[in-house]
């Protein structure tokens, strides 16, 4: 493959910027859409529009954001995980915007109808459960956040499987009909899942053959496998 | 608002839709909707979608009608819930273009007299088509105003001599897969069934759709024929319709046999009875913009004083 296993600094940065804009663009895309500009517009429905867009986009970058791991160690490609950062904000920030359009621009804030909506309909429920479950790891994400929790930083990281799980819940219950669209999200997700289970037992089976606890591990760079956390990334 | 006097203006000075735009401008410069302005600028390729429509002679007023303003051609024709060309909203009206109206057939049966079938033309020629501005609320919380043109569907049922046992009428939709691409997947139990008490069927504000803003219906909106009955949820006015059964048993129409728990047999628009997903307290207006509040929605739609007493001492919140 063209792309090395590792980037230089400032190949990681022209990276980091153009990941930036490419994850930025469905999001600029509606806010011309919202104000008419450009000539993009969001349908005759524009609210629900924005409410699906946004859905959308934070459960495919949640996806993403959990298929880094598999890519990079099917790949080599190491780099990528420099990446995974940002691919999660961005899975934060679509939910985000989500559950803003539905708070602020569909119910005006209006705290009556919010509250009965998450405890009344399960499909909100799932979804509210997965956005505050997203706050925490947002607000770690930071290098000295890392630095801090250690070893507690990985296993609070780990959230993402649930969230991930309850966000394609969420739109499975949400659907009126045609489960197609609910079903391709889960069965990425269940092959991202899939992925990781595999990988464990083989790397527990693995470590039981060699009883010095060092494996070959493509994307540990020779660091001794740690069967305890195989899920952890 | 502007009143409208239907016996002093002409059909023909108002099914434009450029005067209805007009209107709606005239409610902005007032200081209407100032956010409302881009949606009512029309973009150019639609214009030709609207006049490639054959307009409908002899079109005549109806009182029935309310006093709002209408959605816009674009609004009423590119965002469709009409599941035999797709669940997207925009589905219809993408997939929708190659669907043949004509040759039509209607085949009218059951507890009646006088049963056939009949063509399109043969089935509409003996009423005289009235513009009825209804609103239309779907069952997913958001509302239009359309313009449609239909005849009375009572008028049109009586002239195939329901009896005494005929309690129900029973609509179907065309099912040709070949046309109607959203039925090669099992989304619904195609095709697609509605029905109507009798009496529901024969108040004069039923109709057979055959039209909007004046034109024949076009494809994605339930050409040639459909029924509007603007208290119910939008999914009750079936669309396409090619048979039409008098029975003596209620008929189990396609969402009720989908999800029982969420879609019943009556339909009624009521916003004190949720459906399990969502709240029908308020409705979102469709082409008011992006930060327009959202409607209260109302008993039967607004039409309470109508058509209540058809549910009198009936608990509509077991008869959803
Ligand atoms: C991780 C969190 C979440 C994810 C991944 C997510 C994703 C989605 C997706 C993919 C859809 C379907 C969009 C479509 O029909 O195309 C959806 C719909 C919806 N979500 Fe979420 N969601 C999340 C959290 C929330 C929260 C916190 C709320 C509100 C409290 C919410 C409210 C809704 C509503 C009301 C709809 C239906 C929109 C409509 O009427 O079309 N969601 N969501």
């Amino acid at each position: 493959m063209a792309f090395p296993r590792s980037l230089s600094q400032p190949q990681l940065r022209v990276a980091k910027t153009a990941l930036f804009a490419l994850c930025a663009l469905p999001f600029l895309v509606m806010v011309l859409g919202a104000f008419g500009l450009a000539g993009v517009s969001l349908g005759a429905n524009p609210v629900e529009e924005l409410m699906d867009r946004n859905g959308q986009w934070g459960l495919r970058f949640l996806l993403i954001t959990l298929a880094v791991t598999p890519l990079r160690r099917i790949t080599g490609w190491h780099w990528l995980v420099r990446l995974r950062r940002m691919l999660g904000l961005f899975a934060f920030f679509y939910v985000l915007m989500h559950f803003v359009t539905y708070a602020l621009i569909d119910h005006r804030l209006d705290l009556g109808i919010i509250v009965e909506d998450i405890i009344e309909r399960p499909f909100i429920t799932l979804g509210i459960t997965a956005l505050v479950l997203l706050i925490p790891l947002a607000a770690t994400s930071t290098n000295a956040m890392m630095r801090r929790l250690g070893k507690r930083w990985q296993t609070l990281h780990r959230l993402i499987y649930p969230i991930a799980i309850l966000g394609v819940w969420h739109f499975w219950w949400q659907v009126k009909q045609d489960l197609r669209e609910p079903l391709i999200y889960a069965l990425i997700l269940a092959v991202l899942l899939g992925y990781r289970m595999w990988w464990q037992r083989r790397q527990a089976a693995r470590s039981a053959d060699h009883d010095d606890g060092l494996t070959g591990d493509p994307d540990g760079g020779g660091k001794p496998a740690r069967p305890s956390m195989p899920l952890a990334q | 608002m502007i009143i409208k006097r239907p016996s002093d203006i002409r059909p023909s000075e108002i099914t434009d839709e450029a005067i209805y735009l007009d209107r709606r401008r005239f409610l902005q410069a007032a200081g209407f909707a100032a956010l409302g302005a881009a949606a009512a600028v029309s973009p150019p390729a639609r214009a030709a979608s609207e006049a490639s429509q054959p307009k409908i002679q002899g079109l005549v007023q109806s009182t029935l009608s309310i006093d709002e303003d209408p959605n816009s051609w674009e609004d009423i024709t590119t965002y469709n819930n009409f599941y035999e060309f797709g669940t997207d909203k925009s589905d219809p009206h993408r997939k929708a273009r190659d669907f043949q109206p004509r040759p039509w057939e209607v085949s009218v049966s059951g507890e009646c007299d006088r049963p056939g079938t009949l063509s399109y033309a043969d089935f509409v020629a003996p009423h005289t088509p009235e513009e009825r501005i209804y609103r239309l609320r779907c069952v997913e919380a958001w509302s239009m105003v359309i313009p449609w043109v239909g005849i009375p569907m009572g008028d049109a049922l009586k002239r195939f001599e329901p009896n005494s046992r005929a309690k129900y009428v029973t609509f179907k939709t065309l099912l040709d897969p070949k046309q109607m691409p959203g039925q090669r997947w099992p989304v619904l139990d195609w095709p697609y069934v509605e029905g109507l008490r009798i009496d529901e069927a024969m108040h004069p504000l039923a109709i057979f759709g055959i039209g909007v803003y004046g034109r024949e219906l076009p494809n994605q909106n339930g050409a040639p024929l459909r029924i509007v009955v603007p208290w119910k949820y939008g999914f009750k006015s079936i669309k396409s319709i090619v048979s039409i059964e008098f029975t003596e048993k209620q008929p189990l129409s396609s969402w009720e046999k989908a999800a029982p728990s969420e879609y019943g047999f009556y339909a009624n628009v009521n916003p004190e009875v949720d459906h399990p997903r969502w709240s029908q307290a308020s409705e979102r207006l469709i082409g008011k913009g992006i930060f327009a509040p959202r409607r209260p929605t109302e008993m039967f739609n607004g039409y309470a004083d109508q058509v209540a007493q058809l549910y009198q001492g009936m608990d509509l919140t077991r008869n959803y």
